[in-house]
Order: structure tokens, then sequence, then C-alpha cells
């Protein structure tokens, strides 16, 4: 009730209010949408390296494969970075 | 203790026309295409039977890694007439990427939505023809749409993900990947910048030498930016490269 109270009597216009909650949520947009990713890119590289170990001759291949993957994973962070901004300043 | 204000959005992406019409990321695209032509104009006037020297190293080295490092991973030895296309490609990304790191241009020109949406619809246009030119229309939109060794029940579900994700989502995934990148960086160049300037600029004295630090992540994230401009047109090519490899040979 006290927090309710002092919001009223702050006088936060509807406009503020919106923003604040736009800028809110764009910080949780991107951390929430980074999890994933992080998570995946850092077992495919791992288990990428683990493949160029145990058989260097196919390293090469194993790369190209790995930056593929990278890219594929990475995109989905990379949207959660768009809509940050996107929610943030548009 | 400092007032640090984030500028505008508009004020570190949005630059002003040089004339009416061309601003400083059509300078930089315009610039991409003059140095690349150039490269190759200047290393293809080399007599081809000597020993190449000077310029004609640095553009068969360019070569020899589209055709070994993008093309033959991925599409193997047919795949080798698109090497032309793919190295435009490779050579236009990265030199619109790496103005992001040098001074005085400071932007990267695929930062801006613009230029990597229309390459990525071009790729989108380019590959789909390519399959239906190799396989006919029928026959493309069967091995896109329907890929074998599912059972029949399943096509239910696996049609519609299987258009949204080769049709729809390819082209924007595309576009998305090299201009968030781009941004990102850019942005991280900046609010670093900012940062440090505020700090040596700080009233409060005992400020001034943190400054240092976010300066040393601005040297560290520099360099980091010459990673990510090569990486973005090389993951771009190769994404290219399997996009047509895959629609002239289905898989069976």
């Amino acid at each position: 009730m006290e927090a309710i109270a002092r919001l009223v009597a702050a006088e936060i216009t509807p406009a503020e209010l919106k923003n604040n909650a736009a800028a809110a949520s764009a910080g949780y947009a991107y951390g929430l949408a980074a999890i994933g990713p992080g998570i995946g890119i850092g077992y495919l590289v791992g288990k990428s390296v683990e493949a160029m170990a145990r058989q260097p001759e196919a390293a090469g291949m194993v790369r190209t494969t790995m930056f593929l993957g990278i890219a594929f994973t990475e995109a989905l962070a990379l949207i959660g970075f768009v809509v940050f901004i996107l929610l943030k300043f548009a | 203790m400092i007032a640090l204000d984030f500028p505008e959005i508009n004020s570190i992406l949005r630059w002003k026309d040089i004339f009416p019409g061309f601003n400083k990321i059509a300078l930089i695209a315009v610039l991409a295409v003059v140095i690349s032509t150039l490269i190759f104009l200047l290393a293809v006037r080399q007599d081809h039977k000597e020993a190449p020297r000077g310029i004609r190293n640095f553009a068969e080295t360019i070569v020899e890694f589209i055709e070994n490092g993008v093309v033959m991973q991925t599409m193997g030895k047919d795949g080798l007439a698109w090497t032309p296309f793919l190295l435009t490609m490779f050579m236009f990304i990265y030199l619109c990427n790496v103005p992001g790191i040098i001074p005085f241009f400071q932007m990267p020109a695929t930062a801006r939505m613009a230029v990597p949406l229309f390459l990525a619809l071009m790729v989108w246009v380019i590959y789909n023809v390519t399959g239906i030119k190799h396989q006919g229309v029928g026959g493309y939109f069967k091995s896109t749409l329907f890929p074998p060794g599912v059972p029949k029940a399943l096509y239910i579900l696996v049609t519609p993900i299987e258009f949204i994700s080769a049709i729809i989502v390819r082209p924007f995934s595309l576009a998305v990947r090299l201009f968030a990148n781009m941004m990102a960086g850019h942005i991280l160049l900046v609010t670093f910048a900012l940062l440090s300037e505020a700090l040596f600029q700080a009233k409060d004295k005992v400020l001034i030498p943190v400054g240092i630090l976010p300066f040393f992540m601005l040297i560290f994230l520099t360099s980091f930016e010459v990673l990510v401009a090569f990486l973005q047109a090389y993951i771009f090519a190769m994404l290219t490269a399997v996009y047509i490899g895959g629609a002239t040979h289905p898989e069976h």
C-alpha cells in the first residue's frame, strides 16, 4: 500500500511508466535470450574440440561444421538483442 | 558521481547526407565495391605465367581461401563455379564490416538493416532460382517441403516447419545475424568510448585513473571487432554456399 501511495504521490505519467516498463523488459528480453544460446554454444564448441582432439585429420571439416552450428545457435541470441533494441529505443 | 547520458540511438547510427541521398553508409558501400574491384583488377594485370608477387599474392590467397574454406567444404567440386559469386559476397561484406574500427569511418555499413537485408534477399532469390533450375518447380518444392525418410503421417508436422524454416526464416536470420552482430559491436565500442571519456574528464580526481579500465576494454573490443568483421563475412559466405548447395543437390 505504501508503495502504491508513493507511486501516486510521485505522479508518474503513463508515458513514463511505459518507458520504464520497456527499459526493464528490454533487459529481461536480452538476458533470457542469452541463456539458451550460451549453453548451446558452449556445448557445441566443447564437443567440436573433443572431436578435433580425437581425430586431428578431420579438424578442417569439424571446424566448418562448428562455425555453421555457432551461426545458427547465435542467431537466437541476436534476435533477443534486436528485441532489446526495439523495446528500448523504438 | 559522474553524469553519463547515453546519446540518442539515432545519433550514433544515422549519418547526415554528404550530398542529397548519399551518406556515410553509402560512401562505405561504394568504397567497398571500388576497393575490391581494384584489388582483383590490379592482380589480373600481372602475367600469370610468372611467379605471383605483390597484390596478386594477396588476391590468390583470398580466392584460395574461398575455394578451400567455403566452396569445397560445403558444395564440393561441383560448386567451384560459384566461387566468383561467393568471393564477391565475402569481399563486399568484409569491406563493409571493417570500417567499424577504422578511425574517421567508425561505422560498419552492415550495421544498417538495408545492406544485410538486401544481400539476404538476393541470396534467397538465387538459391530458390538455382533449386528450381536444377530440379524443376515440382522437384525443388518436393525435396524442400517433403524431406525423404520421414513417415507419411508426420508430413503434416514436418512440411509447415520445413516451409517456415527454408523459405521464411532463412533470409531473415541471414540478415539479422549480420546486422545484429555489427550493430552490437558498434554500440559496445560507443559505450566504452563514452565511459572512458566521462571518467577521464570526471570532476572527482579519484575517478580519473579508473578510466583506464574501460579504455583497456575498448582496446580489447576493437581487436575483437577485427575478428568479428572477418567471421561474419565468412559465415555469410558459407551459409550462402550451404543454401545453394542444398538447393542444387537434394538429400536422397
